[in-house]
């Protein structure tokens, strides 16, 4: 194993540790089955747009006339020790929400995205997503009842990625099926890390 | 800060608050921007002026006594996130919160032993 020069000596071990994860796919792929399944799962309220509460600077600029709409979302806690807690966030799927994402990805540990076979094509615009923006990510395959299984290979040709990413099959409603595809994100993670950078 | 005479909430209002009411509107907080999993905690400085705080910033620094984060805060007291995020920077403006971005703010700086750490976590679960 590489020990680069540029890690910086590791966090102060009482140091409090939040870490995001996303979970993305399609609408009705499982992501909320999969984060109940392996974390605490806590309500959240936000609005549109999110960035726009969080990117700004000036007090008194930032009064609106405009009403923000509420949305309700999920999130998935997993205390890992006191000072070590992993959050999971479904990155909603469907278009409207994208304005989320940026957010929820910045400083994101990594990302799954979950895709069902026999709607493969959903997972598209979350791949890109995360290949364009240099995040990695694995694939995981929610194998649905009565869904026809495909191989990983199959899958990888279908949505033309590298032999080196993680491709995975799982039952979202398993809490070690879901643990099994957090670890091989983390696995993944530090692998892609012990590469030599080239970025 | 804004006057704070005004009562934001009386009898006539009903048990409806409009979410940005708590924040008299502004919808975009002071100081440097913080991430959702930024961990807060409470300084436990003294309060100089009670009147300067609504009640949702006594439940949201009585939560910080204990480091947590923004999503965490923001689940608990059952209020808009970007609503949290007003009041937790109007705390931090006090000196009466600390707000520390989280383990990495850009994508792939979590060191490796913190990435060992989650890894043996998991395993552990």
């Amino acid at each position: 194993m590489a020990y680069g020069g540029y890690e910086q000596g590791g966090a102060a071990p009482h140091r409090h540790r939040a870490i995001k994860i996303l979970l993305a796919g399609g609408f009705g792929v499982g992501k909320t089955t999969l984060v109940g399944a392996v974390s605490e799962i806590r309500p959240l309220r936000t609005e549109e747009p999110l960035t726009e509460t969080s990117m700004t600077v000036d007090n008194t600029a930032g009064v609106e006339r405009k009403t923000t709409t509420t949305v309700a979302m999920d999130f998935g806690r997993i205390t890992l020790r006191q000072d070590l807690v992993l959050y999971l966030f479904g990155t909603p799927g469907q278009e409207r929400f994208w304005f989320m994402w940026d957010e929820l990805a910045l400083g994101a540990l990594g990302a799954v995205v979950l895709a069902d076979t026999r709607r493969l094509a959903d997972c598209f615009p979350a791949i890109d997503y995360f290949e364009r923006r240099d995040i990695p990510f694995i694939v995981a395959l929610n194998c649905f009842d009565g869904a026809r299984r495909y191989t990983a290979e199959d899958v990888r040709v279908a949505l033309d990625l590298d032999a080196g990413l993680p491709i995975v099959m799982c039952d979202a409603r398993s809490r070690e099926s879901a643990k099994e595809v957090l670890i091989t994100l983390v696995e993944h993670v530090l692998t892609v890390a012990d590469e030599p950078v080239s970025r | 800060m804004p006057s704070n005479d005004e009562r934001w909430l009386d009898a006539e209002a009903g048990p409806v608050v409009r979410p940005y009411a708590l924040t008299r509107g502004r919808t975009r907080h002071a100081g440097e921007a913080f991430d959702l999993v930024a961990t807060v905690t409470a300084t436990r400085a003294r309060v100089a002026d009670p009147n300067a705080l609504a009640p949702e910033h006594i439940s949201v620094l009585q939560l910080a006594h204990a480091p947590t984060t923004v999503v965490d805060i923001a689940s608990d007291v059952d209020l808009p996130l970007g609503v949290v995020r007003i009041l937790l920077a109007d705390l931090r403006e006090l000196g009466l919160v600390a707000i520390r971005a989280p383990v990495s703010t850009k994508a792939q700086q979590i060191d490796r032993n913190t990435l060992r750490e989650v890894l043996h976590g998991l395993r552990g679960l």
